[in-house]
């Protein structure tokens, strides 16, 4: 039975719909899958046994009745931390949420719902969505499934680690500054940023409202397609919500597969390429290029001069946004109340700051703090106006790159996961691992991610940035697909993780030896 | 753009309802006046014409039906808080003791 956890979405779809498996089948396979490796890798903050298999019951009723509601109706999935979900506990990380249970369902969840997806629980994320590695989860990081000594990148690290453990086959992630991107490049998974406004932002905890945007976390261009169709679309919910419908991507993701890119214009960022990439990561994004070549590509180097300032820009308009976000947190509505010490009869507002000094981490705190002297009056001009401008010369250097490009394309993440620990308290670096993901964000623009190979020197998954003009997510899916295609042929098989194996019955001899790792 | 201090650290975290402990600004402090230091090149990039940009895609005001439609209960809407009383959020105090 562990082998339906190895199977893709897509697969597990035809399977219930041949009558092969049941919902049910699937979804207890996942959670024998999460009780036998997730002791290790720490992907799920809170598992819904009775939830999921109560979905999965229903599903397989609808469908023994004939009416299953779409394709991956029975196919289970796992929801990043960040997302309301009604009845189950949101946490988004942090100790000052821990033990809420929203009353309403975010409408990304709605969807999944409505579409018939198992919900198998909650997973793990840094704090509010702030960091790059899932270390700052106040209930401790997630292990990488390739490594368990090294990080899973975040802020969705426990949704991309999830999927590359086979502890589910789909999940959601969210991203504000590369948390859907740069974890499936270091855990060899795929994932996608959708357009901004191309999926409900209703019932997302809000990081950076201007930059945050959920989608899909997968391990197959494919499967990321049917997710993101399930999930995407208009919301009125959503004042941002685009209010079009979305492109046809499975179809563009079928159509990639057959490998012709006849007509189809690449172009390499320059600036996203060379100094600061490790040689395994830049040589396995070099070969995938020369594969797109093959295919019938044609590649242009495009120069995106103010790309070297979107890392500056983000850490003040995020910093900005985030701090008036989280003033939201005071302790009188939801979430964690704490009572300052030595203090007789405290008010509402030394009661706040107690609740906030204990339930924040310290990334969480730095960012508030930067956020509000970003936004202070006589630094308002200088910082967070200035970043601003260089988010619209960020834009027009996407719109001026998609004049001679019909993708861009780069490394999604400088180095592959580093270990855990390395650079927590050096909150420079860990920005750094965030550079050729974060002008998407600014510019608003769709982002996909996919696995590209090993990185020689560490044996460790490299991944490659595939980058659209807003609304134009089927190109993602149609060029991903292509290479997704013509690396899997030169593997032979897909990537999977060493540790992790032999499965189950390999999970006892991974409790063991590995105990002294980070927690 | 001048440094960021301790004290100053101190002050911010009063304008964000933060309680810093002595330790927590010892630590905080200097890795902000890093963070600082590597994105203040930010203040020469951009010339006086470029327009800033809030969002990246052009958004124009939503307005629905002016119709009631349902929402959470008040048992909903409470079902989080801290400390309830007849049917309302519980807080602290919120004015001085003399007042």
């Amino acid at each position: 039975m562990s082998d339906l956890t190895r199977r893709t979405a897509a697969d597990l779809a035809d399977a219930l719909a041949g009558g092969e498996t049941s919902s049910v089948e699937l979804t207890v396979a996942h959670l024998e899958r999460i009780d036998a490796v997730d002791g290790d890798v720490h992907a799920f903050l809170h598992v819904d046994r009775e939830g999921a298999l109560a979905q999965a019951r229903a599903s397989d009723e609808r469908r023994a009745a004939g009416n299953p509601v779409g394709r991956l109706d029975g196919v289970p999935v796992a929801v990043k931390d960040v997302l309301a979900t009604k009845g189950l506990p949101t946490t988004c990380g942090s100790r000052i949420l821990e033990g809420w249970v929203p009353p309403y369902d975010a409408t990304v969840v709605t969807r999944l719902r409505e579409a018939g997806l198992p919900i198998l629980g909650k997973t793990n994320m840094d704090e509010f969505a702030m960091g790059s590695s899932t270390e700052h989860s106040a209930y401790g990081p997630t292990h990488n499934p390739w490594d368990l000594d090294r990080i899973p990148g975040g802020s969705g690290g426990g949704s991309a680690a999830a999927v590359a453990a086979f502890e589910a086959p789909l999940a959601v992630g969210t991203d504000t500054g590369g948390s859907i991107r740069q974890p499936g490049a270091v855990t060899g998974t795929v994932g996608v940023k959708p357009t901004y406004g191309g999926v409900s932002r209703y019932g997302l905890v809000a990081l950076a409202n201007s930059l945050d945007q959920a989608g899909p976390v997968t391990r197959t261009i494919l499967d990321s397609a049917l997710l993101h169709e399930v999930i995407g679309g208009h919301d009125p919910l959503d004042s941002t919500s685009i209010d079009q419908p979305l492109p046809s991507l499975v179809d563009a993701a079928r159509a990639g597969a057959s490998g012709d890119m006849k007509g189809v214009r690449v172009g390499v960022v320059k600036e996203l390429t060379g100094e600061g990439y490790q040689p395994g990561v830049q040589a396995r994004f070099d070969e995938s290029v020369q594969l797109l070549v093959d295919a019938g590509a044609e590649v242009v180097e495009v120069s995106c001069p103010h790309f070297v300032h979107a890392l500056a820009a983000y850490y003040l308009i995020l910093p900005s946004e985030a701090s008036s976000n989280l003033a939201k947190f005071d302790a009188m509505r939801y979430g964690l109340r704490v009572v300052p010490e030595g203090v007789d009869n405290p008010n509402a507002e030394e009661v706040m700051r107690a609740t906030r000094d204990a339930g924040f981490g310290d990334e969480v705190k730095r960012r508030i703090i930067l956020g509000t002297y970003a936004l202070s009056s006589g630094y308002y001009d200088a910082y967070y106006g200035q970043a601003q401008k260089v988010r619209t010369l960020i834009s027009r250097d996407f719109a001026a790159a998609f004049e001679s490009a019909d993708v861009l394309v780069s490394p999604t993440a400088p180095t592959t996961a580093f270990k855990l620990g390395e650079k927590l308290d050096d909150p420079v670096a860990m920005y750094l691992n965030d550079i050729a993901t974060i002008p998407a964000n600014l510019a608003g623009v769709p982002g996909l991610s996919l696995p590209s190979g090993l990185a020689d020197e560490d044996g460790l998954p490299t991944g490659f940035q595939i980058l659209a003009p807003a609304m134009a997510d089927d190109r993602l899916y149609r060029v991903g697909a292509t290479l997704e295609a013509a690396l899997l042929d030169r593997w032979g098989t897909p990537l999977v993780p060493p540790e992790l194996v032999e499965g189950v019955d390999r999970a006892p001899d991974l409790a063991s030896a590995d105990k002294e790792t980070v927690r | 753009m001048p440094d960021i201090t301790r004290e100053e650290v101190a002050h911010l975290a009063d304008l964000a309802r933060i309680d810093l402990s002595d330790a927590e600004l010892d630590h905080l402090a200097p890795q902000l006046a890093v963070i600082l230091d590597s994105i203040k090149s930010i203040s020469e990039v951009a010339a006086d014409d470029i327009p800033p940009t809030s969002h990246a895609l052009p958004l124009t005001n939503v307005f629905r039906e002016d119709v009631r439609r349902p929402g959470l209960t008040a048992q909903e809407a409470l079902s989080g808080a801290p400390q309830v009383e007849e049917q309302r959020f519980a807080v602290p105090r919120i004015l001085g003791e003399e007042a």
